[in-house]
């Protein structure tokens, strides 16, 4: 092994001592005060290292209580916090401020194409029915095995790209056609559509398909690559939607 | 104030919760309100697996994981509950299977299995295949795969409703649930749900420590809503601390980098385990691992300039295998250390991972009012639970397997329950306690901060009741605990609003972690002996004669109004023992 050195780690420790000035522009907006919305600066001693939601809760911790997002788990698993940071859809968990250029002020604004609620929050509910409408669920007729369903390795890893979905909707709210046509089904709900079209187990794939192939599913889809960009988890989403667009044509997967 | 009317409803929508959802819809009108998203709960962050003797890989049975369970809980565990948790294991992951569930296979195209942490092949002999699991994503799966078949069902969710208290009704002297009252995020109104059938899946209530793998949400929202209640508490003092938490963030690098052959080692290099667990090694319970590490760190082995920490070193592991099992942790040493682990170590220590304590239960998932008395109507599962299957320490990859074979039975034991059990009558003013909980707090000009409260509690609790405690630290954070719980009463918060005040909840949530601290350290300090995840290094041993036993804590109100006082009473439950006999414990 590489025996463990001093020094990496020194150098690493010096680094968090050194807190540095940033700003923060929030766009901020609540209906129970005033019908517009407006961008609010925050000034803030952080350590570079440190994570956009570390600064977003030392403002509501420390300065002001009203600001309003979503976070829970504070890693990148559980999908709560997608936000427009700097201009991009990201986590604000997994987004460290010294990777985001710290010495402009940082700007953080609600996903777009969504309802803004408060702040940060929007209406997930048309997000989450899109989902539900492609049938997200394992599908399988007969008598179930005693024991579990056999599936190889290779069948597994086929759609083993599109089960790391967390749902924060980064990609779908990064769409220029969803922002455009809230209607249409978006990238996230079409790759929960793809882990199972491609699952050796499921039997239900033309019926995705079908529902897919309507005038708001695949077709819309202008493969401008916001989605793969934006995906926190790093699957290759342009890719899943390609593939379910040329299953739709083939009508093999 | 809205009324509803269900026949069974479900607090959380974690693994628990929606285990529970998936059984109770189809047998009665259900309905599930959870303070998140359902895919938002903090089972998705579980990464190793869950423990099923299925023997796909190699001779395994469940009477095997029946042991080790009961031996890594240090023969607290209830052992008839161990069994059930053993046995029903194995359906429990084909049903996860037959879900969807995406495992990861063996050549065969059977589930694939690896080593986890105090699993053993007869007994203790060696580490055995025992963990299912897909990548080191297994929570995320799982979550996912639950979700997807509440959707199946039509479960319905009321999403970003906190619960905030529990309806008890007493007639003839019995206790009862009569229902819930929450709190709905988007605007500020308060809903009674009376329900046949309540069961409580709400998780656990590690944010009292500042170093933690629990999620900010993580407040013990339900433990507090029924020890308010009257209701005891059970064995809150035991507590899990996992060993690979990254350095000073607390964030989880699971137990499967070790089961795939990763080694823990000190600033000379030296695989330090070897010498505190001769046979199990890097995979000895967590509690023995987590005591290692401090042991290393205090004298003085520890890596860092301020020899805080230790490595979890994978670099001899092939990066294709990093790649394939553990891609998730080797991207956050990445993201958050900017460390590459196919080059070098990571910096990790001991997390608040786990409640092996909370509300108590029997194996159908009823809660208890006292040691023996069911509430009916009232059931829990799940990390808010105490059945108790974990008992002084959690073997890794049973808390997965705890939230899908006791989530099933409340589920079922609930609906059958409601089906054939009458409404209780609401109190009048059901909302009463919740409306003024958020009133005062709302309207409350008071001078002391929720984050700084907040940030004093998890600092003592780190300092004073961690894997290290003596009389003298935990009565230190006895002290300071009464101290903020004092200045609690004079809190107030910025947002005055009714949409989505989230500086409100995060208030009501300091509530209930500073009740349950205080729990806990009480419930510390009158343990005088260590065994599994409570360590006294003033009574450093086991002492089954005083202390095989549960410890039961009630809240007890003297007085009225404002000069009521609430102080906390222990009582103690006996050990189910069926087949094992308490042994020293060695790995």
């Amino acid at each position: 092994m590489a025996t463990p050195t001093m020094d990496k780690v020194e150098a690493d420790a010096a680094a968090a001592s050194h807190l540095i000035t940033v700003t923060f522009r929030i766009r901020r907006f609540n209906p129970e005060v005033s019908a517009d919305a407006t961008w609010e600066d925050f000034q803030l001693e952080i350590d570079p290292k440190e994570r956009v939601l570390d600064g977003l809760h030392k403002i509501k911790w420390d300065l002001d209580g009203s600001l309003t997002f979503r976070r829970s788990c504070a890693h990148g698993i559980c999908g709560s916090d997608a936000m427009r940071i700097n201009g991009k859809n990201r986590l604000a968990c997994k987004t460290l401020i010294k990777d985001i250029n710290p010495a402009k002020p940082i700007t953080v604004e609600p996903i777009k194409g969504l309802t803004v609620l408060k702040d940060l929050v929007v209406d997930m509910d048309p997000f989450f029915q899109a989902y539900r409408d492609v049938m997200p669920f394992l599908v399988t007729t007969g008598n179930e095995p005693t024991r579990e369903r056999l599936q190889s390795a290779e069948d597994r890893e086929r759609f083993d790209d599109t089960t790391k979905c967390i749902l924060c909707a980064a990609c779908t709210s990064s769409c220029p056609v969803f922002w455009n046509d809230g209607q249409y089904f978006g990238p996230a709900a079409i790759v929960n559509a793809h882990r199972f079209i491609f699952d050796s187990r499921d039997e239900a794939g033309e019926q995705r398909l079908e529902i897919l192939n309507d005038k708001d599913g695949v077709w819309r889809c202008r493969t401008t690559f916001n989605c793969t960009d934006a995906c926190p988890r790093g699957i290759e989403v342009t890719k899943a939607i390609q593939e379910v667009k040329r299953a739709l044509i083939t009508r093999r997967f | 104030m809205k009324i509803h009317k269900y026949d069974t409803v479900i607090v959380g929508a974690g693994g628990a919760g929606m285990r529970a959802a998936i059984e109770a819809t189809k047998r009665s009108r259900t309905a599930v309100l959870t303070k998140l998203y359902p895919t938002r709960s903090h089972t998705g962050a579980a990464q190793g697996g869950m423990a099923a003797a299925l023997a796909n890989v190699e001779e395994d049975n469940w009477e095997w994981h029946t042991f080790d369970t009961i031996k890594g809980g240090d023969y607290l565990v209830d052992q008839d509950a161990a069994e059930i948790l053993a046995k029903e294991a194995i359906d429990a992951v084909l049903d996860l299977e037959k879900m969807g569930l995406p495992f990861n296979r063996t050549p065969d195209g059977t589930i694939d299995q690896r080593r986890f942490g105090g699993h053993s092949r007869n007994h203790g002999e060696a580490p055995v295949r025992r963990s299912c699991y897909a990548a080191d994503r297994t929570g995320h799966m799982i979550l996912q795969t639950l979700y997807q078949n509440c959707v199946k069902e039509g479960v319905e969710f009321f999403n970003e409703f906190y619960v905030l208290d529990q309806l008890i009704v007493e007639e003839n002297g019995v206790k009862k649930s009569a229902g819930v009252v929450a709190y709905e995020l988007a605007t500020g109104e308060i809903h009674v749900f009376q329900a046949k059938a309540v069961i409580y899946a709400s998780g656990g209530t590690g944010k009292f420590f500042k170093v933690t793998s629990n999620a900010h949400t993580l407040t013990g929202d339900g433990q507090a809503a029924c020890y308010r209640r009257g209701l005891p508490l059970e064995d809150m003092e035991f507590f899990q601390f996992h060993p690979t938490g990254i350095w000073r963030m607390g964030i989880l690098l699971t137990e499967g980098a070790r089961g795939e052959g990763g080694i823990l080692r000190n600033k000379d290099g030296e695989r330090f385990m070897e010498k505190y667990a001769p046979v199990m090694k890097d995979l000895a319970s967590r509690d023995v691992v987590s005591r290692s590490i401090y042991t290393e760190i205090r004298e003085g082995r520890g890596c860092g300039p301020e020899g805080d920490h230790v490595y979890l070193d994978l670099t001899h592991l092939p990066p294709e295998q990093l790649d394939a099992k553990l891609p998730d942790i080797t991207e956050f040493a990445r993201t958050y250390l900017g460390i590459e682990p196919y080059t070098d170590p990571i910096p990790i220590q001991p997390t608040a991972h786990y409640a092996m304590g909370g509300i108590p239960t029997n194996v159908e998932g009823e809660v208890l009012s006292d040691n023996t008395t069911v509430v009916p109507g009232l059931y829990a599962a799940g990390e808010v639970a105490c059945v108790s299957v974990h008992g002084a320490n959690r073997l890794g990859t049973n808390s997965l397997l705890d939230i899908n074979v006791f989530g099933r039975r409340a589920g079922i034991a609930a609906a059958e329950y409601s089906a054939k059990a009458d409404f209780v009558e609401l109190p009048e003013n059901p909302a009463e306690l919740v409306v003024s909980l958020v009133e005062q707090l709302r309207d409350s000009t008071g001078t002391e901060r929720v984050a700084e409260i907040r940030r004093e509690l998890q600092e003592t609790m780190d300092a004073n009741v961690m894997v290290f405690r003596t009389e003298q630290t935990i009565k230190t954070a006895v002290e300071k605990i009464a101290e903020l719980r004092e200045r609690y009463k004079n809190v107030s918060v910025q947002d005055k609003g009714r949409r989505f005040n989230t500086d409100l909840l995060e208030a009501v949530e300091l509530g209930n972690l500073l009740d349950l601290a205080e729990v806990m350290a009480v419930s510390a300090l009158a343990r005088k002996e260590s065994r599994g995840g409570h360590y006294r290094e003033d009574y450093p041993n086991r002492d089954d004669v005083n202390f095989m036993r549960h410890t039961m804590a009630y809240r007890e109100v003297t007085g009225e109004g404002d000069s009521a006082t609430d102080s906390i009473r222990l009582d103690y439950k006996p050990v189910v023992q069926t087949r094992y006999q308490p042994m020293e414990r060695k790995y």
